[in-house]
């Protein structure tokens, strides 16, 4: 007679490596999107597009530098280059060009000036790349199968997926946290996500630590993108799905905060992929069950800090 | 005075009302219409989201074939003009939209959806409006099994033989199988079409072991859980009757991790997600098409005009001419015959609405593939091919070993219902249904 | 000001209604931009507060379903619609004891994730729902009448003008009332509110609730129009617009919404018909056009060109 988890603890161990992978990738986009909102205190609907064309962008790039005889291992590289082109580039234009116009304004309106962004580069994306699936998987080639004991049996999983996409969170975590935390402008950042007024009085320039986190920001959305792009082929209607799930580990996580953002991150990843092996209509339905519970322990999110009330 | 200046002026109004709807609602339903300067037709499909992989090749088609019919002088000397609709923005808009097409467009008729939920809520008006309508694409058997709609006409199969079909092939192919996995998007073709496959599989070969039954969300871009599921469970069958996007990321994964290798795949609808995958399809596995224009068929009806229309097609966009491309054609063809038929009908006069729809009840029409007959239920009788996928001359994969299976051995019979019928089929039937060609 | 407003929205009204007359298929987008101005409706009275949901398509959908699953057991319009409503608030009442503790971004989105729950379970629970596909709903009876198509879109219409008309009069009061004063309070000092003793939560939940009232309500008025119900009605792109539409209109006065709805619906069906691929991209542009020039929407548009004339 086996107990539940002899019979399970092998398949509890597959949920944990592809929840893993699934996590990195969340993370990615939720950790940009978190310290936006952090600093600027807009919630940007329009991160998920910045996702989808940095997803694009990495695999005609990938498509040309191969056709232009590249060699194959700069296809890792190459999704880099990709999220940095395109958060270096739309990022400060949107920030410039938009944002900055609608600082002074209600809250509601900021979120609606990135929702029409949205509505817009939506339809720039299908302009731009049509709408047959775009793909290029040679990433993903490059690195080939790694095989996972299974019992008597053995499970291949991608390279990429085992090691990449959680070795770039990681680094990606870590980088944050020592630049947030080392360097004089992670601290500023730090100082405006805690406190806006009080930074602003002390004579921070605000204007530069904006462009600055935005930037920062859309690379990471980029580059979330650019990761996911050699294991996906990509269709219209990308940044849609992506920008509600990063929402909900914004909220879960508490604003602006980054090792709330990976926690959460690896929470929605864990519970999806066992919710695969266990209880599969529920997969779709756990970063909002997360999110709700997690809201209603802590108001403020999970490593959030309880504001003060304005009297 | 005052009273019957208010009275007339009421009664204007409502006259005007009631007049105005008339003339633009029912327009040519009784009274005899003269020949239209322009032959108006409403298309909608998807032109954004991810079933746009479907809708813009489709609206390419529809521009390309318009032209040439307006080259030849039109559909019974008339011109053709289109007019598209975004089926992506959801119901309440494409009703809307419906409704402007035939009220304030005056189309002459309507192409409606490759969605099925949009087929559905499209129906209904055209029996409301009488306007005539082909369902060019969308496949959910509901639409005449659950009522009659006079106006409505399929130019294609449906979900039934689009699944019978690859189920026939994988018993005579694999009949030794024994356990078989469900991958299926999560969404109303996703469900019904494994409910289908699973009626008849269970009447045909009982005791087959279900071993998962995974509905991953609707437009998911990652399916390494599950693929990793499947490498575990190791079934010898895997179903998918996933399209677009989605199957070309579950096919490149699978195959990236060897999941090809443990178990067989059946891909009903893989004909459209080949070009893209190239040759990360792997070669062995049961490939459909939703009909029976591959672009390899081998004894098609008329080899000279599919040449024409596909080479016509990838010369144009640059991109292979798939299924869509050919429900297209296959909707365009049908509206030809139809006119050609109501106009012979009417020695030489125009059809009004009623006159045309009449036309299409039991019309044949052809294809460069064969021959289509409309049914009295309004379903279209199209032959399914299934086969091997294989690499030939072509990037990408083809099938061979192909079994053709005529549309009357596996469409449900006409006032019977699809998940009924498939429940009365016994063991032997795929050795009879279809021929290998 | 006060006279012209209702002036306004008689003229308004009766531009629909000769819109309506002239062009059939307008009435059915007409009647669609009502319901759905009902539904900003009570966007605005969050709004007030200073609270966005991002999630109130739950109570259109919710409210389109209730009609769905109960038009076959009673096929009477006027029954439909209170009945839809009603539920409708209820399930309000519920999410609104939870939602109404919190206050801006964690506002906006539990109300999103709680829509997206409702949303994926209309997709999920596939053997009630019919998933994707929808359900179809019949053509109910009117005050026990059993109308022809034509005579029941008109009638859907009238009533959604009614209806449009009575809850514009109903927000307007409200708004001007105590309770309403105490909505804007807690957007601006909160803790002020609780100082001289009214609970913010119970203000901000009564707000909530009638919101959820007014969405079921146009849900149920959509449901019985489009008479086909999806689950993309329950999307969240469907709440980004009643939002959107909030603030195209002018969250200023309770004519805002209509104006902004209608606005909408017909830039959105002009935009359709002539550029069906890029819809969306135009749609957008408006957007960012009213929020970067004329922040308080069509309604201040309206406002600041009647002062010029007066």
């Amino acid at each position: 007679m086996y107990g539940w988890f002899e019979e399970n603890g092998l398949l509890l161990g597959l949920a944990l490596l592809d929840g893993l992978a699934y996590a990195a990738l969340v993370f990615m986009v939720a950790v940009g999107l978190n310290l936006v909102f952090g600093v600027l205190r807009v919630l940007n609907v329009a991160h998920g597009s910045l996702y989808a064309i940095g997803a694009y962008a990495a695999a005609s790039l990938g498509l040309f530098a191969a056709s232009s005889g590249l060699p194959a291992w700069a296809s890792l590289p190459v999704l880099l280059v990709a999220a940095a082109l395109v958060g270096g580039i739309l990022g400060p234009l949107i920030e410039r060009l938009l944002l900055r116009r609608i600082y002074a304004q209600e809250p509601v309106l900021q979120l609606l000036v990135t929702f029409a962004l949205f509505m817009i580069l939506e339809d720039a994306q299908k302009l731009i790349w049509g709408t047959q699936p775009v793909q290029n998987d040679a990433a993903m080639r490059l690195l080939g199968n790694f095989d996972v004991p299974f019992g008597a049996d053995f499970i291949p999983f991608t390279a990429y997926q085992l090691f990449v996409l959680p070795g770039v969170a990681v680094a990606t975590l870590v980088g944050l946290a020592w630049f947030l935390r080392r360097t004089l402008t992670g601290r500023v950042i730090v100082a405006v996500t805690t406190d806006r007024e009080a930074a602003t009085a002390m004579g921070i320039d605000a204007s530069r630590i904006y462009l600055l986190t935005f930037t920062f920001g859309a690379i990471l959305a980029a580059l979330g993108g650019a990761l996911s792009s050699p294991t996906a082929s990509l269709v219209p209607g990308l940044g849609a799905q992506t920008i509600v799930l990063s929402f909900a580990v914004v909220a879960t996580a508490g604003l602006g905060q980054i090792e709330g953002a990976a926690l959460t991150a690896l929470m929605i990843g864990l519970s999806r992929s066992i919710a695969v092996y266990f209880l599969p209509e529920a997969e779709v339905l756990t970063p909002y069950l997360i999110m709700v519970a997690v809201l209603l322990v802590r108001p403020q999110g999970l490593f959030g800090v309880a504001e003060t009330r304005r009297v | 005075m005052t009273t019957s200046a208010s009275m007339s002026r009421r009664s204007v109004l409502a006259g005007a009302a009631t007049s105005g709807s008339l003339l633009m609602a029912g327009s040519g339903a009784e009274a005899q219409p003269a020949k239209p300067a322009e032959l108006k037709i409403g298309i909608t499909t998807f032109l954004s989201g991810p079933a746009s992989v479907f809708g813009v090749p489709a609206k390419q088609t529809a521009e390309m074939l318009a032209e040439q019919i307006n080259a030849a002088g039109g559909i019974g000397g008339v011109p053709v003009r289109l007019s598209f609709v975004d089926e992506n923005p959801g119901t309440e808009h494409l009703v809307g939209e419906f409704r402007r097409l035939v009220q304030s467009e005056g189309v002459h008729v309507v192409f409606a959806s490759i969605s099925s939920g949009s087929c559905l809520a499209c129906t209904p008006l055209s029996d409301e409006m009488r306007k005539t309508t082909i369902l060019w694409d969308c496949g959910t058997q509901r639409i005449f099994e659950e009522g009659r709609h006079p106006f409505a006409f399929r130019t294609q199969g449906y979900g039934t033989s689009e699944v019978l079909a690859p189920l026939l092939y994988l018993l005579k192919h694999k009949p030794d199988f024994r356990s078989i996995a469900v991958i299926n998007q999560d969404y109303a073709w996703g469900r019904d079409s494994w409910e289908l496959w699973r009626a008849g599989m269970d009447a045909m070969k009982p005791g087959v072991r279900v071993v998962a039954e995974l509905f991953p969300r609707f437009n998911s871009t990652d399916f390494s859980t599950e693929i990793t599921r499947l490498l575990a469970l190791r079934p010898d069958v895997i179903l998918s009757t996933s399209w677009g996007g989605e199957l070309v990321t579950l096919v490149r994964q699978a195959n990236e991790r060897r999941l090809l290798e443990r178990s067989l795949m059946v891909l009903p609808v893989a004909e459209a997600s080949l070009p893209p995958l190239g040759r990360s399809m792997p070669a062995g596995h049961i490939i459909g098409t939703r009909g029976d224009h591959w672009v390899n068929h081998p004894r098609p009806r008329d080899k000279a005009a599919l040449d024409r229309f596909v080479n016509g097609y990838q010369q144009r966009f640059n991109q292979p001419a798939i299924y869509p491309c050919h429900h297209m054609f296959q909707a365009f063809s049908a509206l030809q015959a139809a006119y050609t038929k109501a106009i012979a009908a009417k020695s030489g006069g125009w059809p009004n609405d009623q006159e045309l729809a009449a036309a299409f009840q039991g019309l044949t029409f052809d294809t460069p593939t064969s021959r289509i007959t409309i049914r009295e239920d309004g379903q279209g009788m199209e032959d399914q091919i299934v086969g091997l996928s294989s690499f030939g001359t072509l990037p990408y994969a083809v099938p061979e070993k192909m079994m053709l299976y005529p549309a009357t051995n596996v469409s449900a019979p006409v006032g019977q219902k699809s998940v009924d019928w498939l429940k009365t089929l016994r063991a032997g039937l795929e050795n009879t249904a279809g021929e290998a060609i | 000001m006060r006279r012209t407003e209702t002036l306004l929205a008689i003229g308004g009204a009766a531009l629909l209604v000769l819109l309506a007359i002239l062009a059939p298929w307008l009435r059915f987008v007409l009647t669609i931009a009502l319901a759905k101005g009902v539904a900003v409706l009570g966007i605005l009275l969050l709004l007030r507060a200073g609270q966005v949901s991002f999630g109130h398509a739950l109570y259109l959908s919710f409210g389109a379903y209730t009609v769905a699953f109960l038009a076959p057991a009673m096929p009477e319009a006027l029954i439909l619609m209170p009945v839809a409503m009603l539920l409708s608030g209820l399930l309000g009442l519920v999410i609104g004891l939870f939602v109404s503790r919190y206050r801006d971004i964690f506002f906006s989105m539990l109300n999103l994730a709680i829509s997206m729950v409702f949303y994926s379970l209309l997709e999920k629970l596939y053997h009630y729902t019919k998933g994707t596909d929808g359900i179809r709903v019949g053509v109910p009876r009117f005050l026990g009448m059993a109308l022809e198509r034509d005579q029941f879109e008109w009638a859907m219409f009238g009533t959604a003008l009614v209806l449009a008309l009575a809850i514009g009069c109903f927000v307007r009061l409200y708004l001007a009332s105590p309770m309403g004063q105490a909505l804007s309070a807690i957007k601006t000092r909160e803790t002020r509110l609780e100082f001289m003793g009214l609970p913010a939560r119970a203000v901000l939940l009564s707000a909530y609730v009638l919101s959820a009232l007014m969405g079921g309500l146009a849900g149920s008025i959509i449901a019985m129009t489009t008479r086909h119900v999806t689950p993309l009605l329950g999307y969240w792109t469907v709440s980004g617009e009643l939002v959107f539409i909030a603030i195209l209109g002018g969250a200023g006065a309770a004519l805002g919404p209509f104006l902004g709805a209608v606005t909408f619906e017909l830039v959105r069906v002009y935009a359709a018909a002539s550029f069906a691929d890029a819809w969306q991209a135009i749609l957008g542009l408006v957007l960012l056009g009213v929020i970067l020039f004329f922040s308080r929407g069509l309604w201040g548009m309206v406002e600041s060109l009647w002062r010029r004339r007066a």
